[in-house]
């Protein structure tokens, strides 16, 4: 046993980059990591700058004076930032388990070999991927047939599920749980649904897990769905906030005339400053950052059965 | 047998339903919730594609607006926007398409020939990271960069004696800039899919490639690339469908929505989104949407067709 594991790196000794290239490769991915971490850490060092640190040496990511008051200002009067957060949380968990359980049951459907109308059940959601309707016609059925305008639902269903989701847990399923054994337990007298839910939901729970990981990264992340659909300001989710902050202060410098009236000085007073709103982007995305390397692994698994072909 | 068959012959259609119901009504009600959510979701509004030929009024809804033939196309087509938010939206596509695969299955193939394997797996985590922020947040990120006040863009030109702008509205960069953003959130998250495919290799080959005198480089080429090859034109045929199709969040959030930069940054999604919620014209962005279905419609179907051709294996159906 230990011989063989000594065989088995003796090869991946042998047959390696030379130590020079070894170094390169190295620094060239190193620079590549790094410059995918660096805006990030800009961003932390903008959010604790103090005004003056801005002023006179811009935007750095270890500032020259350190202050936190952008925080404290958040946690403070941040009701948007507390309603956002409320509405973010609750988009995500309901659209996780909704979509997760829908997404389970139909592709436990399309896994079923002897099942006659499979093909028609295959071909509902595969056709989506190749053909949509588009922005506008949604809107509008959304809209004025659903009445989904200003709901935390439309929130919730916009975009809940998707082929490639179904696609990869049938993969899954088909993958993971012999046949025989779901026979076995229709011969034992277990019916579709206690198969489903006795033997396929406890034994698919990481292709569940990896799909569920892309719906909540997804929901959180959504900031179009608020952006077309929520006006209320009770019901704008995190990401959408953020992209309003964005505009607000684009909207009031560019257009400078507005500044210089009376109304206009009082909107600049209240406008977030740039510590401020990079507190803000700090918030909505590190519960995401904080969990990613936790989860990393469930993302890389269904990525690699998704890409089995279907 | 043969009474058997007789028997199953001798059964209506209704009764064979009823027999399939009564076998497999669970299975149906399993498929029903999703089967609905398409149904509304994602089928309505294909038939909603008809609004393109109409004059659409919300007082009359779908079924009664008055039809207007080809008006809308017209309308569109008419402008020099057609051309130019079709350009944009295959350019950058195409740029992006061609791009992605080369640089993600090279980043995987350096990945794997790194000596020290948790080095390699740190970096890569951190190379995925920008894959899990929203684009609303890469927006923001990107005007920490851009500022004209305080931005580091411009921190570096005051240093070197270069020009200060602000970069919203200066066109040229753009085109680059956007390109390099849309590399930096992806290629991480792309280039897994090739390090998880490269694991999935057989030693095998290697070893007999290294008794035979194969070099690193010849073994990536005649061993790695080529096993590869599968789930590269997959990837592709799959991304190929968007051609057509612009991320709004790349083209408008992170434009900042920025009028001056349209010619090189307004593309087809950008532009319906525009036409329906700033102008209202929603004949005119149906029409769009239509036009960018179909579209997409034929590059899926024109690609796999050329696929299975020449390369049954490889094709998507």
């Amino acid at each position: 046993m230990a011989k063989e594991k000594s065989n088995g790196n003796s090869f991946a000794r042998i047959n390696r980059v030379k130590p020079l290239t070894n170094v390169i490769f190295c620094i060239i991915l190193t620079v590549f990591a790094v410059t995918s971490v660096y805006p990030m850490l800009l961003v932390l060092g903008v959010s604790v700058s103090s005004s003056e640190a801005l002023t006179y040496n811009g935007f750095k990511v270890i500032p020259s004076e350190f202050n936190f008051d952008a925080y404290k200002n958040l946690f403070k009067s941040g009701s948007q930032l507390v309603d956002s957060y409320k509405v973010t949380i609750f988009v995500t968990v309901v659209s996780t388990v909704l979509g997760v359980m829908m997404m389970a049951m139909y592709a436990f459907v399309l896994a079923n070999k002897r099942f006659a109308a499979r093909k028609f059940y295959t071909f509902v959601p595969f056709f989506t991927m190749l053909f949509s309707g588009g922005l506008v016609p949604s809107y509008i059925i959304n809209t004025n047939v659903l009445h989904l305008y200003n709901t935390v639902w439309i929130l919730i269903l916009s975009g809940l599920v998707s082929a490639f989701n179904i696609v990869v847990l049938r993969t899954f399923i088909t993958g993971t749980i012999p046949e025989e054994m779901m026979d076995a337990a229709a011969i034992d007298g277990a019916n579709d649904f206690t198969v489903f839910f006795r033997i396929v939901l406890p034994l698919a729970k990481a292709g569940l897990a990896t799909i569920g990981l892309f719906v909540l990264v997804n929901k959180w992340n959504d900031w179009f769905a608020g952006m077309l659909y929520i006006d209320n300001p009770k019901l704008v989710p995190l990401q959408t906030m953020l992209s309003r902050i964005q505009k607000q202060i684009d909207f009031i410098k560019n257009n400078s005339s507005i500044a210089s009236t009376p109304d206009g000085l009082v909107l600049l007073k209240s406008m977030p400053t740039e510590q401020t709103r990079m507190a803000t982007l700090m918030l909505t995305t590190l519960p995401i950052l904080f969990a990613y390397p936790f989860f990393q692994k469930y993302f890389i698994q269904g990525l690699t059965i998704g890409s089995v072909k279907g | 047998m043969s009474v058997a068959v007789e028997q199953k012959r001798k059964k209506s259609f209704g009764q064979r339903v009823i027999i399939h119901f009564k076998r497999y009504w669970r299975l149906h009600v399993l498929a029903l919730p999703c089967l609905l959510y398409l149904l509304l979701f994602n089928y309505a509004p294909m038939f909603g594609l008809t609004l393109a030929f109409q004059d659409y009024k919300v007082s009359t809804g779908f079924l009664h607006s008055e039809w207007v033939g080809l008006k809308n196309f017209e309308f569109l087509f008419k402008t020099t926007d057609a051309w130019r938010i079709t350009r944009n939206t295959v350019c950058y596509n195409a740029v992006f398409l061609v791009i992605t695969p080369v640089l993600a299955v090279t980043l995987a193939i350096v990945f794997n020939e790194i000596y020290v394997k948790r080095y390699a797996k740190a970096l890569q985590t951190m190379l995925i990271m920008p894959n899990f922020l929203s684009m609303t947040v890469v927006a923001i990120i990107v005007y920490g960069f851009l500022s004209q006040s305080n931005g580091i863009l411009n921190q570096i030109m005051k240093a070197t004696g270069g020009t200060v702008r602000n970069w919203y509205t200066y066109k040229p960069i753009w085109p680059f800039l956007l390109v390099i953003i849309y590399i930096w959130k992806n290629i991480g998250y792309s280039s897994i899919v090739y390090v998880a495919s490269i694991s999935g290799i057989s030693q095998d080959y290697y070893e007999a490639a290294v008794l035979d005198g194969a070099t690193k480089w010849q073994q990536a080429k005649y061993i790695t690339i080529p096993h590869m090859r599968n789930i590269i034109v997959i990837m592709f045929i799959m991304n190929l469908g968007g051609l057509i199709r612009g991320d709004i969040g790349l083209f408008q959030q992170v434009t900042q929505d920025s009028g001056a930069l349209y010619e090189y940054t307004d593309v087809i999604d950008t532009y319906v989104y525009r036409a329906l919620r700033t102008l209202g014209n929603t004949g005119m962005s149906a029409a769009t949407g239509f036009y960018q279905s179909v579209v997409g419609f034929i590059l899926v179907i024109v690609a796999n067709t050329i696929v299975r051709r020449v390369d049954p294996d490889s094709a998507l159906f």
